[in-house]
C-alpha cells in the first residue's frame, strides 16, 4: 500500500517537475510547480515527516506559489524574448546542473542516502514537538541567525521598494472618518411653513 | 453511533471482504472501506447542511429585513434548497470562448476538495474523528490556505476582466487575512501546549469560564472576523462586489459549476464556525459541567456552537455594509496582525506565570 502511494506521488512529482520547465504557458507553469511541491509534500508524509510535509504546503503552495501566480497572472508574460535567450544562457546552465549532479553523487557516494525506505519513527512524541525541541535546544543559535537574516531581507525589501508619496496626494484617514459623528456632518433645520 | 459503525464493519464489512478480496490484499482493503465509510458519514451531512444553510441564509435575513423569504416549494419552503440544487443540476455549462478549458472545469474542484479534507481533522465527540493526527491544526491552516487557488484559477481561465479582478481582489484579501488567522492559532497553540484538536478541546476542561474565548478574547475576534474575510462573505465581499465587477470570479459559471463553488463557500462558512467553537468554545465540551446528563460532553454541543456562529455570519451579512478596499486591507495589516502579535507575547506571559483557572 505504501509502495503504491510513493510511486504514485513520486510519478506526479518527476512529470510535474519535468512540465514547469517544458510546458508554454508561464501561468501552467506555475500551476505545475504547485503540484510538484504538493506531491512533494506526499512523499514526505510517507516518511512519517508531518511537520515538515504541512509546513511545506502551507509556506511554498498556500502563500509564495499564491504571490508568484498572482504576479505572473497580472504581468501576462511574452515568452519570445525569454526563449531568444536560451542559446547563450545554456552553458551557465549545463555548468550549474553539472555541480548539482556532482554534489549528489558525492552525498549518495560517501552513505548518506540508503536504498532502502528509512526506518519508521519509533521514537515516542510527535514530530513537531521533538522538531521543536532540536530547534530550541541543540540549535537555537543557528535558528536566532537565521530569524535575523530573514529580518534584515524583510527590512531590506521594504526599503528599497518605499516610496515616498508626493506632497498632493491626499489619502483620507480612516481613523477620522471612522470616529466622524452625525452631529459633525448633518445639521437638522427646523423651519416653518410659509404662510 | 460508534456502536452502529462497529456492527457494520464486523458484521457486514469484514466478512464480505473476507470472501470477495484474495488473502493478501484483505487488510488494506477493510481499512480502505471503512476510511471510506467514515468520511461519507461525515461528508453526506455536510452537504445537506450546505443546502440548508442556504435556506437559512435567505430565510433569516428575510425575517431581519422584515420580509418572509422563500415559502412556495414545499411546506413553508422547505424544500427550496432541493429545487435549487435539481436545477442548478440540470443548466448547461457553458464553457467562455478563449477560456483555459481544462483549468476553468478544474478550478471549482480544487475550490470544494479543500473546503471537505479539512473535515477530516475536526473532532465530533471525544475521539469521533476521521484522522487524530497531531498536526491538526497546521493540516488546518495549510488546507484553508489551499482554497484561494480554486478562485485564482477560476478567475484566469474564465478570460474576463470581471472574473480576473475578482480573482485578483479575492487573492490579495486572503493572503492578508492568513497571517492574522495564523498569528491567532499560533495563540491558541502556545495556550493548549498542543497541535492536536483533541487536546485543545480537553485542555478547556472546565466551565464555560474555562474555555479559550476568555484569556484570549481579542484574539477570538481577530480569528473569527479573518474567517468571514477568508470565506470572502458580507462585509468583506469585495471579491463578488456585484456593484462593480457583477459576481466577481464566478461570473462565468453557470450550472453545475458555479453551484460547486456555492458549496464551497458554504462549506468554508461551516468550518470556519466549527473551529471557532473547537478552539475558543470548548468544542464538544458542555457549558454546565458537572450538571448531571446536560453536563456530559457531546456532538450536540459542538453543533449548538457551530450554529450559533453561522447565525453571526448571516446576521453580519444582513446588519454591516460592504468594506471599501483600502479599509479591508489597513484592517487586516494595521490592526488585526499588531494585536494577534501582541497576544502571542501576553499569552505566553499567562502560561509561564500559570496564571489560574487556564493555565495550572
Amino acid at each position: 500500500m505504501t509502495a503504491i502511494t510513493f510511486y504514485f506521488f513520486a510519478a506526479v512529482l518527476v512529470i510535474s517537475a519535468l512540465l514547469v520547465i517544458t510546458v508554454r504557458n508561464p501561468v501552467h507553469a506555475a500551476l505545475f510547480l504547485v503540484l510538484a511541491f504538493f506531491s512533494s509534500a506526499a512523499v514526505w508524509l510517507l516518511l512519517q515527516a508531518e511537520f515538515l510535509a504541512i509546513a511545506l504546503v502551507l509556506v511554498y503552495v498556500g502563500a509564495v506559489m499564491v504571490l508568484f501566480l498572482f504576479v505572473i497572472m497580472m504581468l501576462d508574460v511574452n515568452l519570445a524574448p525569454l526563449r531568444e535567450g536560451f542559446a547563450r544562457y545554456l552553458p551557465l546552465g549545463l555548468t550549474v546542473a553539472a555541480l548539482l549532479v556532482v554534489t549528489m553523487a558525492i552525498v549518495i557516494r560517501s552513505g548518506g542516502i540508503n536504498a532502502t525506505a528509512p526506518a519508521q519513527d519509533t521514537v515516542a512524541g510527535s514530530n513537531t514537538q521533538l522538531l521543536g525541541q532540536a530547534l530550541f535546544t541543540d540549535f537555537l543559535y543557528p535558528f536566532e541567525v537565521a530569524g535575523a537574516v530573514l529580518l534584515v531581507a524583510i527590512i531590506a525589501a521594504i526599503a528599497l521598494t518605499l516610496r515616498r508619496r508626493s506632497r498632493q496626494l491626499r489619502t483620507p484617514a480612516p481613523g477620522l472618518q471612522v470616529a466622524v459623528r452625525r452631529e459633525d456632518r448633518v445639521r437638522i433645520v427646523k423651519m416653518d411653513a410659509e404662510k | 453511533m460508534n456502536a452502529l459503525y462497529e456492527l457494520l464493519t464486523e458484521k457486514v464489512l469484514a466478512p464480505l471482504v473476507a470472501t470477495v478480496i484474495p488473502g493478501a490484499w484483505q487488510d488494506e482493503t477493510l481499512y480502505m472501506l471503512q476510511a471510506v465509510i467514515k468520511i461519507v458519514v461525515i461528508v453526506a451531512p455536510l452537504m445537506l447542511c450546505v443546502a440548508y444553510l442556504t435556506f437559512a441564509e435567505r430565510k433569516i435575513i428575510g425575517y431581519m429585513q422584515v420580509r418572509i423569504g422563500p415559502n412556495r416549494v414545499g411546506p413553508r419552503g422547505w424544500l427550496q434548497p432541493i429545487a435549487d440544487a435539481v436545477k442548478l443540476m440540470f443548466k448547461e455549462i457553458i464553457i467562455p470562448s478563449g477560456a483555459s478549458k481544462a483549468l476553468f472545469i478544474a478550478a471549482p474542484v480544487l475550490s470544494i476538495a479543500p473546503s471537505l479534507a479539512a473535515w477530516a481533522v475536526i473532532p465530533f465527540e471525544h475521539g469521533m474523528v476521521l484522522a487524530d493526527i497531531n498536526a491538526g491544526l497546521l493540516y488546518i491552516l495549510a488546507l484553508t490556505s489551499l482554497g484561494i487557488y480554486g478562485i485564482i484559477i477560476a478567475g484566469w481561465a474564465s478570460n474576463s476582466k470581471y472574473a480576473f479582478l475578482g480573482a485578483m481582489r479575492s487573492a490579495a484579501q486572503i493572503v492578508s487575512y492568513e497571517i492574522a488567522m495564523g498569528f491567532a492559532l499560533v495563540v491558541v497553540l502556545i495556550a493548549a501546549g498542543s497541535l492536536n484538536l483533541n487536546q485543545i478541546i480537553l485542555a478547556q476542561n472546565g466551565s464555560l469560564l474555562h474555555w479559550f474565548w476568555l484569556p484570549l478574547l481579542p484574539v477570538f475576534g481577530v480569528y473569527f472576523i479573518s474567517g468571514i474575510a477568508e470565506t470572502n462573505r458580507a462585509p468583506f465581499d469585495v471579491a463578488e462586489g456585484e456593484s462593480e465587477i457583477v459576481a466577481g470570479f464566478h461570473v462565468e459559471y453557470g450550472g453545475m459549476a458555479f453551484s460547486i463553488f456555492f458549496m464551497a463557500e458554504y462549506a468554508n462558512m461551516i468550518l470556519i464556525s466549527a473551529l471557532t467553537s473547537i478552539l475558543f468554545f470548548g468544542g464538544w465540551l458542555s457549558p454546565f459541567q458537572g450538571v448531571p446528563v446536560i453536563g456530559e460532553p457531546s456532538l450536540v454541543w459542538l453543533l449548538a456552537k457551530t450554529s450559533m456562529f453561522l447565525f453571526l455570519f448571516l446576521w453580519f451579512r444582513a446588519t454591516f455594509p460592504r468594506y471599501r478596499y483600502d479599509q479591508i486591507m489597513r484592517l487586516g495589516w494595521k490592526v488585526f496582525l499588531p494585536i494577534t502579535i501582541a497576544w502571542i507575547v501576553v499569552t505566553a506571559g499567562m502560561v509561564v506565570a500559570q496564571v489560574p483557572p487556564w493555565f495550572d
